[in-house]
């Protein structure tokens, strides 16, 4: 892996590559002040349109803003072809190994992956095996992380295929882009994305239980407004134009599943559930969860109902898990991998432990089941204390981590207090599997605003930025 | 529609209709008090505001006597009273972000930048002048919403369970702003109908906005008859219990036809309406206002739980 930095508009080799070349232009033709301007034009629009994220345990709002930068990212249309290619395979290379462990587990048999490595991670669920789920779709909704070092190197940093978030943003942003910005945008062509939920009502229609009949019903399960996510959740179903509801809106009769609706009960198809699979249902997971709906899990596993995605998807999402997608693919598909994964160490092999304790400082260290950047060490920011700390939970509880090397994240120009400036980028694309496997030209680009900083989830201070896919 | 959503969409309507009504008995209880008579009855205002705003309880619990500064504290801001005009936008705000899609843009986004500004408004702020103007805003924000919610809501089930909410709480609210004259004490050289009185009674006009409506339709000046006349049984104020059982009449029958049902509460609203449309004024004053205005806020109470009953829970 290169050790500079990537940026990928060129502005650290003093000539600007191709697609950047136009939007550098606009930068320099418009002043520093008007970009002020439309920057707190954005803001606002996000305030009073109410498109807020909460983050736990800081106190402060409750309902803060992420910061949107006002600077597009570009990307390509053959490198965007590239990437699109790579998650197809991925998502579908992911499905087969769900559907796999929960029925013949030929993975195991096969010796590739240890059955200890399924069958005691707490992300298995042993009531899905044998379970026959709707076209055999488990992954209706991936966000994949990737990032990117290089002109043509994209690595997957992370793959989530439980309740990923954040397509709300890719939406909204560029909303207000074409809103603030035109005159850029119409120097471009860019691909749309706003069809997304068209598309998502698509998938989610395809897989309805074998026995609905009619235009199947489907709604969004939320576990409420005080959800760090509860914008994106009203956004999408308002879109979708289906109910938006809470487990006590739905209840379970006869292993068939009702929401209370106004004129009495109505059946539902298929479930979007937002919902964790432990508080899905009191009676199968936590008897204390008040999110969900008593019998739900009856009612799904007699093919009454669907829920995308699928319970016990989380398997393929975890951080150990994610070092055998390469052979995944492979195995399942037969195919040479499109996307590369980020090599990763398993604490919890011995010899991979002892090389992640003695380069502690030049690694990534994560919690295995950790999420939003919460639980994980980045070596190379944190003080000697921080390390020694890290170091021994890792001691205690190996196989909870993994390490991976710091990448050179790429950049991006961002528009920050001192000007414009290069600033780390990620970038989350959502790929949608029902009867086909779609995926809409964007992603869900995060950036960290602080100068230097690699960490862009929005619970640590970092912003997002539209995304803009470029056709031919 | 959900009936989860039904009933969010109902409170919202009667959260900000009571915010309001809150705002105009804050009104007429400080216009009382400046009157000449107050020094002879000092209090008595502020605590027949407690009465009417059906808060006795929680506010003695809490303060000993009823000043103006204790009143206003509880009635407007204070986070324990749940009614208090600061729960109630926060309440009325909490339930839209719920429901938010069921609502269109221009009242979501009314609702959401009242609750924006209400942490400028505090205690310190409203002193002397400041109340006005906070009591002002408030009215206005309400109207806003309602005014938004008239211009721009389909005119389906939704819009229905709104004007619902809005109408129960307004006629609730008119009758125990009627009631508070009951509370009020009269000096005791003061003569009923004297001049006092006739302040009184023209101050409970002005808190529903009924003042100059009021001299157009009587013409001989104030009269307690006439105006418990106006505001119960006239269908041309649009404040008075006639029209807002009307209006909740009008909307069940709406709700109804489209789902194609009817339900014990669609009875009720028949009862309570045709006793206020063909009752007359002297009836009334036979049973004793204050008594009849009592047995209305109880029906009006019942009433209210049966259209949860049949579609909101």
């Amino acid at each position: 892996m290169p050790g500079a930095v990537f940026d990928e508009m060129g502005l650290s080799d003093h000539e600007v590559r191709n697609a950047y070349a136009t939007l550098r232009d606009w930068l320099s033709e418009t002043p520093p002040e008007v970009l002020s301007l439309r920057r707190e034009e954005a803001e606002t629009f996000f305030r009073r349109i109410g498109i807020t994220f909460a983050v736990y345990g800081e106190g402060g709002d409750p309902e803060r803003i992420i910061p949107f930068d006002i600077i597009p990212r570009i990307l390509e249309a053959a490198e965007w072809r590239q990437i699109s290619a790579g998650l197809v395979q991925r998502v579908k290379a992911l499905n087969a190994f769900i559907a796999d462990i929960y029925g013949p587990q030929e993975i195991m048999r096969a010796g590739i992956m240890p059955s200890d490595h399924v069958l005691l991670n707490e992300t298995y669920r042993h009531v899905m095996q044998g379970v026959q789920v709707p076209a055999g779709v488990y992954t209706h909704i991936s966000g994949i992380d990737m990032v990117r070092v290089g002109p043509e190197e994209f690595y997957v940093l992370e793959d989530n295929v439980r309740t990923p978030s954040g397509v709300s943003y890719m939406l909204e942003n560029r909303e207000i882009t074409m809103r603030l910005f035109p005159d850029l945008l119409s120097r471009y062509n860019v691909a749309p994305v706003d069809h997304y939920c068209d598309d998502l009502l698509k998938t989610l229609s395809s897989v309805a239980p074998r026995n609905c009949e009619n235009e199947p019903t489907v709604a969004l399960l939320t576990p409420g407004i005080y959800n760090s996510a509860y914008y994106e959740h009203s956004f999408l179903a308002d879109q979708m134009g289906i109910e938006l509801v809470e487990g006590p809106d739905l209840y379970v009769k006869d292993d068939i599943v009702y929401m209370r609706t106004t004129q009495g009960p109505k059946r539902v198809d298929v479930i979007y559930r937002r919902v964790d699979d432990e508080y899905l249902d009191p009676l199968a997971f936590r008897p204390d969860t008040v999110l969900g709906v008593a019998g739900l899990m009856n009612a799904y596993r007699a093919g009454n109902v669907n829920l995308a995605n699928a319970v016990g998807a989380g398997i393929a999402d975890d951080k150990s898990t994610y070092t055998y997608v390469p052979q995944m693919i492979e195995f399942y598909l037969g195919e040479t991998p499109i996307l590369k994964n980020v090599p990763t160490y398993r604490c919890g092999d011995r010899d991979d432990l002892l090389y992640v304790l003695e380069r502690i400082d030049q690694l990534v260290v994560k919690e295995v089941h950790g999420s939003g950047g919460y639980g994980m060490l980045v070596g190379p920011k944190a003080t000697r204390a921080e390390r020694e700390a890290f170091a021994a939970r890792v001691k205690a509880a190996p196989e909870k981590y993994i390490a991976q090397p710091t990448l050179a994240l790429s950049t991006c120009p961002t528009f920050v207090d001192q000007g414009i400036a290069p600033r780390h980028v990620d970038l989350r694309p959502f790929v949608l599997a029902g009867e086909e496997i779609r995926v809409v030209p964007g992603g869900l680009t995060r950036v960290a605003l602080r100068e230097g900083s690699l960490v862009v989830n929005s619970s640590q201070g970092g912003g997002t930025k539209d995304t803009w896919v470029l056709k031919d | 529609m959900l009936s989860r959503t039904a009933d969010s969409l109902y409170w919202i309507a009667r959260y900000m209709e009571r915010a309001e009504n809150l705002a105009r008995i804050l009104q007429v209880t400080d216009r009382l008090s400046l009157m000449p008579s107050s020094a002879e009855t000092t209090g008595s205002e502020w605590h027949s505001t407690i009465i009417v705003s059906d808060c006795e309880e929680g506010f003695y619990s809490k303060y000993g006597d009823a000043t103006p500064e204790h009143v206003i504290s509880y009635l407007a801001f204070d986070e324990d009273n749940p009614s208090s005009i600061r729960n109630c936008i926060e309440t009325a705000r909490r339930n839209a972000r719920a429901v938010r899609t069921a609502l269109t843009s221009e009242q979501w986004e009314t609702l959401n930048a009242t609750w924006l500004e209400l942490p400028k408004w505090s205690e310190t702020r409203v002193r002397g002048s400041g109340l006005h103007r906070f009591l002002d805003w408030v009215k206005d924000r309400s109207l806003l919403f309602h005014g938004g919610t008239v211009a721009t809501m389909l005119r389906c089930d939704s819009y229905h369970f709104m004007q619902l909410g809005t109408f129960v709480e307004r006629g609730d609210n008119t009758a125990r702003i009627l009631d508070v004259k009951y509370h009020l004490l009269l000096p005791e050289h003061a003569e009923v109908g004297g001049g006092i009185d006739y302040y009184q009674w023209a101050s409970i006009l002005r808190a529903v906005s009924g003042y100059r409506s009021y001299h157009v339709l009587y013409k001989e000046g104030i009269r307690p008859w006439h105006i418990a006349e106006f505001l119960i049984m006239r269908d041309q104020m649009p404040r008075s219990l006639v029209s807002c059982t009307a209006k909740i009449k009008d909307c069940l029958d709406a709700l109804g036809e489209e789902y194609g049902q009817r339900h014990d509460c669609h009875r009720m609203a028949g009862q309570v309406y045709s006793q206020l449309r063909f009752g007359q004024v002297s009836d009334v004053f036979r049973q004793g206002l204050h008594e009849f205005l009592t047995q209305y806020v109880e029906q009006n109470n019942r009433l209210g739980s049966e259209i949860s009953r049949s579609y909101l829970m």
